[in-house]
């Protein structure tokens, strides 16, 4: 079937400003993500996964420019013991980088991986599968056109995070990143994420759990006011496997984050959790479609967006039980706490569910700062701003405490702070 | 200490007269108790003490120490050394119940002009003060009153008042909620903080209470005014007889 007309020109305009990468492994999924980007187009502005984040400066065909965020504090997590990728502008840094060496992984770029590799079996396949039902095509673009990425293969307890860190340096910068990540039966990783990478970003991570495995993702998005970004996360959840997803936004005028998880082993446990802080001209998008399709999973879904100065937030979350997955356990929430009345918080809960014994509940709140709380501290002689900021703080705890690592909540919490006290000036 | 005259309040949002002139005056080294019925004004007047929103002040005025705090944001009055153990403590989850006793006993000592309390030797206190009201590091460690028992919440309103050793204490309703042996527990620890320079007022429907927390000087309020003064006998013949025929005498 054609696409739209408008729908068509633009996915010509943006396909033709690119370079297909050539040649290797990942060759013919390039080629098949490729005709399905075609067949689906980009998103405009009328699709109704899209209703309430503009696509259009995802999609266009030059980035749109965004100004390099100049500030001196030491970046998140770099307390941390880990080992660290750096990329500057989608552009890997081998001399800010660690070796790629550590025990029970291997790791390799995507740039320069051997003509034959594990990622053949899972590059682009966990992308193609997250297409249906919802397509996903800034996803598709990616897996076709990624100039770089990290491919992590898992074969037991990961001693340290592997810390994939984005540095944002050139007022024009596109940046199209594809990382996979398979961990094998008895496998364990963290893998953080910090900074904005670009001046637009588009970045996809593959994860595949195996039985019995765990991953553990922990990410923070960077300051930068103008960056754009638009990621997506597809996992495949085995047996008895164990998936954590956190993200923590700061600013950014506009970021999509879609995560798209399947459950397909018993007992399985999934938990998406994020929160983000807006001011002003701030736009955040957490789009989520977890799948049961085996027995006695349990996943959970928890967001909570701070939002000031006329600041938009976006959750359209869903939770979709396949016939047979029974005893699942789904929980979803998304709360924003709105500074003002210049803010909005858009929510689009769902639940589909074709299994009769399961338990899913969900739950979306928008409301100002809690003054029974706000009385309290005050009465203990905290000044509004500190007991407000407090009770900041407390509102995203629940989301925070999906981090099951205690110093790396601790990081978190301490952005955060950050972040509210240069509020407070 | 605290000076109330002729204090009338009504609600913001609807024109109800809550209290109808109340007088008062709690002297350093004293306690006083207010008893009622329910509906008389006494979580009231702790309310319009303290600063909470929602309570417009039509006439009379409250001093402490000579200050005028009815004028003052509720965080003042907390650095002029006022505290109200709440009858509902509130629960703030991702705050760590230390770090929240520190933050406050250091915005106090900020507001009055006095040094920070350091680390350790806030520790030092903390772990004294909380040993004495049976509250363990992990109770010091979880988020302000999240998931705290009952007795736990009002401990921890004790813990509150001793680190920060307020001036002025005002018990709402401490007793509520507590078995026989946290209210004992809970009247140790206010007893501990009885000093020559220190006033308290304790609101509570039960003598009980009052059996643990002895006071000097015993007040019954009705509909908004303070009916009866008497000594610690009055709160007994409450006990005993209730509060009609004292709402008679009244009338």
């Amino acid at each position: 079937m054609a696409l739209p007309q408008p729908k068509q020109t633009a996915t010509d305009a943006r396909l033709a400003a690119l370079d297909l990468p050539e040649g290797g492994w990942s060759a013919p999924a390039r080629q098949s993500a490729l005709a399905r980007l075609q067949a689906m187009g980009l998103p405009g502005a009328r699709d109704e996964y899209w209703k309430y984040t503009r696509p259009d400066t995802l999609v266009a065909a030059e980035a749109p420019t965004a100004a390099v965020f100049q500030g001196d504090e030491p970046l998140v997590f770099d307390g941390v013991e880990r080992l660290k990728i750096v990329f500057r502008d989608g552009v890997f840094d081998a001399e800010a980088s660690d070796p790629l060496a550590l025990e029970n992984i291997e790791i390799a770029r995507l740039a320069d991986a051997a003509d034959i590799h594990w990622a053949q079996d899972l590059y682009g396949k966990l992308e193609e599968d997250g297409q249906t039902p919802v397509e996903r095509p800034l996803a598709a673009l990616n897996t076709t056109f990624a100039t770089d990425g990290i491919l992590m293969r898992v074969t037991g307890k990961v001693s340290k995070p592997v810390a994939l860190i984005y540095y944002h340096e050139s007022e024009t910068s596109d940046a199209i990143l594809h990382h996979v990540v398979k961990v094998e039966e008895g496998g364990d990783v963290t893998v953080l994420e910090n900074g904005p990478a670009a001046a637009r970003f588009n970045k996809v991570m593959e994860v595949d759990v195996a039985d019995g495995a765990g991953f553990h993702h922990i990410r923070a998005q960077g300051r930068d006011h103008e960056r754009r970004a638009a990621t997506h996360i597809f996992a495949r959840l085995g047996a008895e496997s164990t998936f954590k997803t956190f993200t923590l936004t700061v600013n950014g005028v506009l970021t999509r984050n879609e995560c798209v998880v399947e459950l397909t082993g018993d007992d399985a446990v999934c938990h998406i959790a994020g929160a983000c802080m807006g001011d002003g001209d701030f736009h955040h998008d957490d789009t989520v479609f977890v799948t049961h399709d085996a027995v006695n999973c349990e996943s959970r879904q928890v967001f909570k967006k701070v939002l000031r100065n006329g600041a938009t937030g976006v959750f359209q979350g869903k939770i979709l039980v396949k016939q047979g997955a029974q005893k699942t356990d789904g929980y979803q929430i998304s709360q924003s706490l709105l500074l003002d009345e210049d803010s909005q918080f858009l929510a689009k809960p769902e639940l589909e569910i074709y299994a009769d014994d399961v338990a899913c509940s969900h739950g979306s709140t928008s409301g100002a700062i809690d003054e029974d709380g706000l009385f309290y501290l005050r009465a203990r002689g905290l000044p509004r701003g500190i007991a407000e900021d407090l009770l900041t703080i407390a509102f995203i705890a629940e989301a925070v405490q999906e981090i099951e690592d205690e110093s790396l909540q601790e990081e978190i919490v301490g952005r955060v702070e950050a972040w509210l006290l240069r509020r407070r000036g | 200490m605290l000076e109330i005259k002729n204090l009338q309040v009504k609600l913001e949002e609807e024109d109800k007269q809550i209290l109808k002139g109340v007088n008062l005056t709690v002297e350093a080294g004293k306690v006083h108790a207010i008893m009622g019925p329910n509906g008389s004004g006494k979580s009231t007047l702790s309310y319009v003490l303290s600063g909470k929103d929602g309570y417009v002040v039509t006439e009379g005025e409250a001093t402490l120490g000579g200050e005028d705090i009815l004028e003052m944001e509720p965080e003042e009055r907390a650095a002029a050394g006022l505290f109200l153990a709440f009858q509902y403590p509130v629960e703030i989850p991702g705050v760590g119940n230390m770090t929240f006793l520190r933050t406050a006993v250091n915005a106090q000592r900020k507001a009055r002009g006095d040094e920070e309390m350091s680390s350790t030797e806030f520790l030092k206190v903390v772990r004294e003060k909380a040993k004495s009201l049976k509250i363990d590091a992990e109770m010091l460690k979880r988020p302000v009153n999240v998931g705290f028992s009952g007795g736990e919440k009002k401990r921890n309103e004790i813990l509150q008042m001793a680190m920060l050793e307020p001036k002025m204490c005002i018990l709402d309703e401490t007793d509520s909620g507590l078995d026989v042996d946290a209210m004992k527990l809970v009247s140790d620890g206010v007893n501990a903080l009885r000093d020559e320079g220190r006033g308290f007022l304790v609101i509570t429907h039960y003598q009980r209470l009052l059996d643990h927390i002895k006071p000097d000087v015993v007040h019954i309020m009705y509909d908004g005014r303070i009916i009866k003064t008497g000594g610690p006998e009055l709160a007994l013949e409450v006990e005993t007889q209730g509060y009609a025929h004292l709402i008679e005498e009244e009338a």
